[in-house]
């Protein structure tokens, strides 16, 4: 048992946070969340450089990592500095799609930074079911309309599932396809998504069914739920740091005790969350992987809202404003609710796995 | 104990009920069920609505031009009111400032005042909070310093209700630096187009501009506007927060948006079947209804005891803490029940922006809408500050 990082992945986490910290400030985030793309194209360049991209890929395919532990060391710091660039959708999901249909050239330009991806599966009543797919494919011609789908915009290439038959099945379809309409807007917690229409618009065969899909999923998963630590442990850092600055009736507010068991109700959830990503990492490739998976999406929602909630109540006013750091980092712990399943839906997961 | 409507104010909810059929206009209505920014114009076309009707200070005696309507009455009309999707009544004027000055203001400041308020001459917000005065509110600084014929005011104040549409503001400022905190304080009116008055947007964040920061660089303010005696503010500011405090649950806006929850989770799919048949999410949504049925219950309690004579203390910091949580769950249950269609962000600030925004459950910015909402166990005196209150007031004796 050793519940250390390897010395590759404490280099990682620390290049990365260290580059975070200096480059990715609330304003400079700020700017870009104002921008019409909705992300940094030199961030991008630079997550690419530093080796951030690579890391969630196995030497086989090109990368240097590509572990669960790889994943959520990455998406813990992405989270931590709120980071808006779709590395989720574009690098790991889209890039690890085209990793297993063998895509050996095209994930080297995702590692490189060079090309974009986004993932056309959710559909506007699928909810966060996977196998709900209504798209079609005849003759390799999709039809069909995909919902929030992030990135869309930017993708140089999209990963659509369709239905050929009764088989979910996955085509890359190029953009500026025949028949391909991208409806974009801004997210809540930053970045951009769309609604994505086909009609009779072509697509190559990946050879990927939802088997695949779903291994893909379980990474998003854990991406997530590290992620979502990563903003929470921002959350608790500024709140305790504003509860032993901010006075009012002559103290520190975080004097007043009613406050501070708040806060340490906090941090003690705060080690069941870092726990629940350690259990989604490490049990990644296990048989049981989906009912570990299932306990930590539910787990990370239900402190998630917890921590965003009690962040900004003991903050009061201030945290309500959209300039300060909370607000952001509040929204992408929030938001990530509503991506892969939410607490619920994962609750129900656990209750069905657990029964079978 | 009985708890159904005597036959005269089942006569009145049938009387609202119209009212607010024919006469509310169907373009405001929409904007509030799906939660859109009311414009400054939106709000003054229903006040003037309503006064028509005489029934804009529905709390006013009728000797200031009130409806005088008793507990009960306001009651039914805020039911009313939010299950019909009707804009909330801009509170500064209305239910603040208007009984302050009925109870402590002068002859000429009722006169010149109040009828200002009814037909839409001024629109007033509230100045109290500032950056270092939150909940701890009797530590503020604005200063305001007698010159003559005039107090000379200096300072900051901040979350400016609707400050931007203002061009009156009343103020609580420090004109004693000497005396106790609570005791060097005044109430004073201040004309916001005067020079020296600054107003600065806030946003929020979810987008929308609701408050403001206020400066005041030696913004000369006539003594007449003084409301009773200098150095007595405090008490007028806590007459006002123990008085009219009845509709603080905010029943009416949580059994309208509990029935929102319901019409969403009907339209929405989950695994072949409608949200709502989901054990799990009629669990939450039924606990809830329970809580609120409860609480509605409670209110009627309060709005009782108001109605034979009794100002509610404790009860309307337990309304306060009680109904801010509903409220702040049923927004939780909005965003779950709409899925990832809670994640585009419908902003009020891009024009045009949000015919792009897809919403296929006419859910309107759930998502904005459950931030935003944290707001209300924070302001009007956070619920740490209504717990305290009820602690103090139940376990030594006084406030």
């Amino acid at each position: 048992m050793d519940f250390n990082l390897t010395e590759e992945r404490q280099m990682l986490q620390d290049t990365l946070r260290r580059y975070l910290r200096e480059q990715y400030g609330t304003e400079r985030r700020n700017e870009i969340l104002a921008s019409d793309t909705g992300f940094s194209a030199d961030i991008w360049a630079e997550l690419a450089e530093l080796g951030v991209l690579g890391a969630l890929f196995t030497e086989d395919q090109g990368g240097f990592g590509g572990a669960g532990f790889d994943i959520a060391v990455v998406f813990e710091e992405l989270g931590r500095a709120g980071v808006v660039e779709p590395v989720l959708d574009s690098a790991l999901v889209g890039g690890r799609l085209l990793a297993a249909a063998g895509k050996a050239d095209m994930v080297e330009q995702v590692i490189g930074g060079a090309i974009h991806l986004a993932v056309a599966h959710g559909e506007p009543d699928s909810r966060y079911d996977l196998d709900h797919v209504n798209t079609t494919a005849t003759d390799n011609k999709l039809t069909g309309r995909k919902a929030v789908v992030m990135n869309a915009e930017a993708a140089d290439h999209l990963i659509v599932s369709a239905k050929d038959g009764d088989a979910i099945a996955l085509y890359l379809v190029d953009k500026g396809a025949q028949g391909l309409d991208i409806q974009g807007y801004p997210l809540l917690a930053g970045g951009r998504a769309a609604e994505v229409t086909l009609d009779n618009t072509p697509g190559a065969p990946l050879g990927l069914t939802l088997t695949d899909f779903e291994a893909a999923n379980r990474l998003a998963i854990i991406a997530q739920c590290a992620e979502a630590l990563g903003a929470m442990e921002t959350a608790t850092a500024l709140t305790k740091d504003y509860l032993m600055t901010r006075k009012q009736f002559g103290r520190p507010i975080g004097t007043f005790q009613a406050l501070a068991h708040r806060m340490s109700d906090l941090l003690i959830e705060m080690e069941q969350a870092r726990s629940a990503v350690i259990n989604a990492a490490g049990y990644a490739d296990d048989k049981d992987a989906d009912l570990h998976l299932s306990a930590s999406k539910n787990l990370i929602g239900r402190i998630g809202r917890l921590v965003a909630e009690e962040a900004i109540q003991m903050h009061g006013g201030i945290a309500m404003t959209q300039e300060y750091e909370l607000a952001h980092i509040a929204k992408r712990i929030v938001m990530a609710d509503h991506r892969f399943g939410d607490t619920d839906y994962h609750l129900e997961r656990f209750i069905a796995l657990s029964a079978a | 104990m009985d708890l159904s409507y005597s036959p005269e104010e089942l006569a009145f909810q049938e009387e609202i009920r119209t009212f607010l059929q024919n006469d509310l206009p169907k373009d405001i209505a929409e904007k509030v069920r799906l939660d859109g920014d009311l414009t400054k114009d939106d709000m003054e076309r229903w006040h003037a609505i309503l006064n028509a009707r005489g029934w804009l200070a529905q709390n006013w005696p009728k000797e200031f031009g009130g409806a005088e309507w008793p507990a009960v009455q306001r009651h039914i009309y805020d039911t009313e009111a939010a299950a019909a999707h009707a804009p909330r009544i801009v509170p500064f004027g209305f239910s603040m400032l208007g009984p302050v000055l009925q109870k402590f203001g002068s002859k000429e400041q009722q006169d010149h005042w109040l009828p200002r308020m009814l037909d839409g001459t001024d629109w007033w917000c509230q100045g109290y909070s500032e950056p270092g005065a939150g909940s701890d509110l009797a530590s503020l600084k604005t200063k305001a310093v007698r010159d003559g014929d005039h107090y000379i005011v200096n300072g900051q104040k901040t979350w400016t209700t609707l400050g931007q549409f203002a061009n009156m503001i009343f103020c609580l400022v420090r004109t004693d630096s000497d005396a106790k905190q609570q005791e060097g304080i005044s109430f004073l009116l201040i004309d916001m187009d005067t020079p020296g008055v600054e107003v600065r947007p806030i946003i929020l964040l979810d987008g929308c501009h609701e408050v403001n920061e206020v400066w005041f660089t030696d913004v000369k303010v006539p003594v007449e506007n003084l409301v009773g005696e200098e150095n007595k503010g405090w008490t007028y500011a806590k007459y006002l927060l123990t008085h009219e405090r009845t509709g603080l649950g905010g029943v009416g806006s949580s059994e309208a948006g509990l029935k929102a929850v319901k019409r969403i989770a009907k339209a929405a799919n989950h695994n072949g079947k409608p949200l709502i048949e989901n054990p799990h999410f009629a669990a939450r949504v039924a606990q809830v209804e329970i809580d609120l049925r409860a609480m509605a219950t409670t209110n009627l309690r309060i709005i009782s005891k108001a109605a034979a004579g009794e100002a509610p203390g404790l009860e309307a910091s337990m309304l306060k803490v009680k109904g801010s949580i509903l409220r702040q769950e049923i927004n939780d249950l909005a965003r779950r029940a709409v899925g990832p269609y809670a994640m585009p962000f419908a902003s009020e600030a891009v024009e045009g922006a949000n015919d792009r925004i897809p919403d296929p459950l006419d859910a309107g910015p759930v998502a904005g809408q459950y931030f935003n909402n944290r707001k209300l166990s924070i302001f009007g005196g956070s619920n740490e500050i209504q717990r305290g209150i009820i602690a103090k007031v139940t376990m030594s004796g006084g406030a």
